[in-house]
């Protein structure tokens, strides 16, 4: 009878994607009609060759692996890809003319900007917290992920969601706004899958065989619940045609401004902090071998961390239009928010006491040490430049872009590589990765494409934030902007090095994953034991 | 008086007031006496359940249950 129903709405989603395709207004939308109608097609015939076949059985006493395998591979994938287009771009702004004419607009920097933001944290950042947190859940709780194939539907539909949302981008189909760029469409695709997202991972918790929640689960949840409160109030719109892609925000001005960076800081505060300090708190224990140094202290850095975080998003507004006293309070809490910040660093590193000597012999710890030490560094520069003076020299400067990428491939994908070196053995049944010492030149190459990366953009930021504020006795400005843009061109060409040698690293991680996961014996890998 | 300026009031009164509460009073909680053996317990989590999912019921003869006395007895 479920075969039957899915049928029929199958059915109605391809009938529907085709009349789109005809009536479409514009090209981005006409193309996600064709894939839309294209996927609902192959699952409509999917579902129509099982129907009223017998119904296999599946084993459901283990944990459901499958899907995080696929996690695994996707977040690879998705990584390598993410950082190509971010060399590809910084070497655009290095030398323009890599914009080239034949592939206007869709080459364009403008396009290909919004396609790396995306691609490294939602595609990159997202399936790595999709894979590791159906892991952890299950681990920690004992239990075997709820819903059955949902699991399935939450992977496949969030890749869905990014192949509309990076070609969306190419074809020119956005609504402007950072980190939130698709359009209602895919916004609402996002909504349903990242429900059913929720639902998994609570109905997980609810079946639990262990009696308490572990902390990772905690910052994993409210990682999950803040992102769809974030998402679903940020894209409030409204289409102008069900025929197009074009909508328009039901906010405007400054309410509008101060909506998207709420969003925005949150996206960086529940996406890329809470979340990835869910894993945090279960990798670096697993890795370690003993448990995490104070579990107080990780209850105490959850409740600081999230009653914090969500104020701290005016701080993007500082000098607009947004009233005084919004932004003092975004400083103000961003400058408290330090603490809890090194709180929880402190207690992912002092996890390793009594194993520091792991540093010298496990490549994979060196990387949650370094990943930590990136997330206290960031944790600081964050606050600081958030403080209104600090922040007239450093806003709209490379100082900001600096800072991010501290954070993001410092913290995030040091964590994420450390992660992944952590499952694909454990995941395909092999020892250990096939290659430990291409994990150390990852770690090297990465290690030095952060540093070349941060050191030339806080250069180049603060030289930039200097010359712009730079004037004569007579009070006349001193530097016209393109001044300042030739100014920059040699740390332009430093920051792009540092993203070859960040991306070889990659790569080097992708051969290894694959050659870990296509060769070797099955034997289980080897787990720590835990700490008397 | 106009929506905005009432929302605004109880926000930053007792609203504030309130959740500040509570924020210490998790502080309260987690420092609790006895606490430090339920959070040794839960800090051990990740180390079981390794390779498969635990018992959901006290049973003494339930599948899984006989699934890891087999395993004990090679």
């Amino acid at each position: 009878m479920g075969n039957y129903i899915k049928l029929a709405a199958l059915g109605c989603i391809t009938l529907f994607a085709a009349i789109a395709a005809n009536w479409g207004r514009d090209v981005s939308y006409v193309v996600h009609a064709v894939i839309i109608m294209l996927v609902a097609g192959f699952m409509f015939l999917r579902v129509l060759r099982q129907t009223d076949d017998p119904v296999k059985a599946v084993a459901t006493d283990g944990y459901m692996d499958d899907v995080i395998r696929a996690g695994v591979i996707a977040t690879g994938f998705w990584g390598v890809v993410g950082f190509l287009v971010g060399v590809v771009i910084a070497f655009q702004l290095a030398f323009p003319a890599l914009n080239f004419e034949f592939l206007q607009p869709y080459g364009n920097f403008g396009r290909l900007r919004p396609l790396h933001t995306s691609a490294v944290i939602f595609a990159f950042g997202g399936n790595a917290l999709i894979m590791s947190s159906f892991y952890i859940v299950q681990r920690t709780c004992g239990a075997r992920l709820w819903g059955g194939n949902l699991g399935w539907f939450v992977f496949w539909g969030y890749n869905l969601f990014i192949v509309l949302a990076a070609t969306g981008y190419l074809l020119g189909s956005t609504q402007s706004k950072e980190y939130a760029e698709p359009e209602w469409y895919v916004d609402l695709w996002l909504t349903i899958v990242w429900l059913a997202f929720l639902a998994v991972y609570m109905g997980t918790i609810f079946k639990r065989t262990e009696k308490h929640i572990y902390v990772a689960n905690w910052f994993l949840l409210s990682f999950i619940i803040t992102v769809a409160m974030l998402h679903v109030v940020n894209n409030i719109s409204i289409p102008v045609s069900i025929w197009g892609s074009k909508s328009v925000q039901l906010f405007s001005g400054v309410q509008d401004a101060m909506t998207q960076w709420w969003y925005g800081h949150n996206a960086v505060g529940f996406f890329l902090t809470a979340g990835f300090l869910g894993m945090m708190y279960y990798f670096v224990p697993k890795q370690a071998g003993r448990p995490v140094y104070s579990y107080k202290l990780s209850i105490i850095h959850f409740w600081a961390l999230i009653f914090l975080y969500i104020w701290a998003g005016p701080h993007h507004l500082h000098y607009t239009a947004l009233p005084d006293w919004a932004s003092t309070l975004g400083m103000v809490f961003s400058i408290i928010l330090w603490m809890p910040s090194w709180g929880g660093m402190i207690n992912g590193l002092m996890t390793l006491q009594g194993a520091w000597d792991k540093l010298r012999t496990d490549p994979i710890i060196r990387m949650m040490v370094i990943s930590l030490a990136f997330y206290g560094m960031s944790t600081f520069e964050g606050p600081m430049m958030s403080i209104r003076a600090v922040n007239s020299l450093s806003h709209y400067t490379d100082w900001t872009i600096g800072h991010v990428h501290s954070g993001a491939l410092g913290w995030n994908g040091m964590i994420t590589f450390a992660a992944l070196y952590f499952l694909t053995p454990k995941l395909w049944g092999r020892a250990q990765m096939y290659s430990m010492s291409a994990i150390n030149w990852h770690f090297w190459l990465a290690t030095i494409g952060i540093i070349l990366y941060a050191a030339s953009m806080w250069v180049t930021g603060i030289m930039e934030g200097l010359m712009w504020r730079e004037v004569d006795a007579n009070g006349f400005l001193v530097n016209s902007f393109a001044d300042t843009v030739s100014a920059k061109f040699p740390m332009y060409v430093v920051r792009g090095l540092g993203g070859v040698l960040y991306l070889t690293g990659a790569l080097i991680m992708a051969w290894n994953m694959w050659m870990t996961i296509r060769g070797g014996q099955k034997v289980s890998a080897q787990v720590g034991v835990p700490a008397e | 008086m106009d929506t905005y300026s009432l929302l605004r009031e109880i926000a930053d009164s007792w609203v504030l007031l309130a959740l500040f509460l509570f924020f210490l009073g998790t502080i309260v909680w987690a420092f609790r006496p006895g606490s430090r053996k339920v959070h040794s317990d839960i800090a051990n989590i990740p180390f079981r359940n390794e390779d498969r999912p635990g018992c959901a019921s006290d049973c003494a003869d339930c599948a899984c249950k006989s699934f890891n006395i087999e395993e004990l007895q090679p």
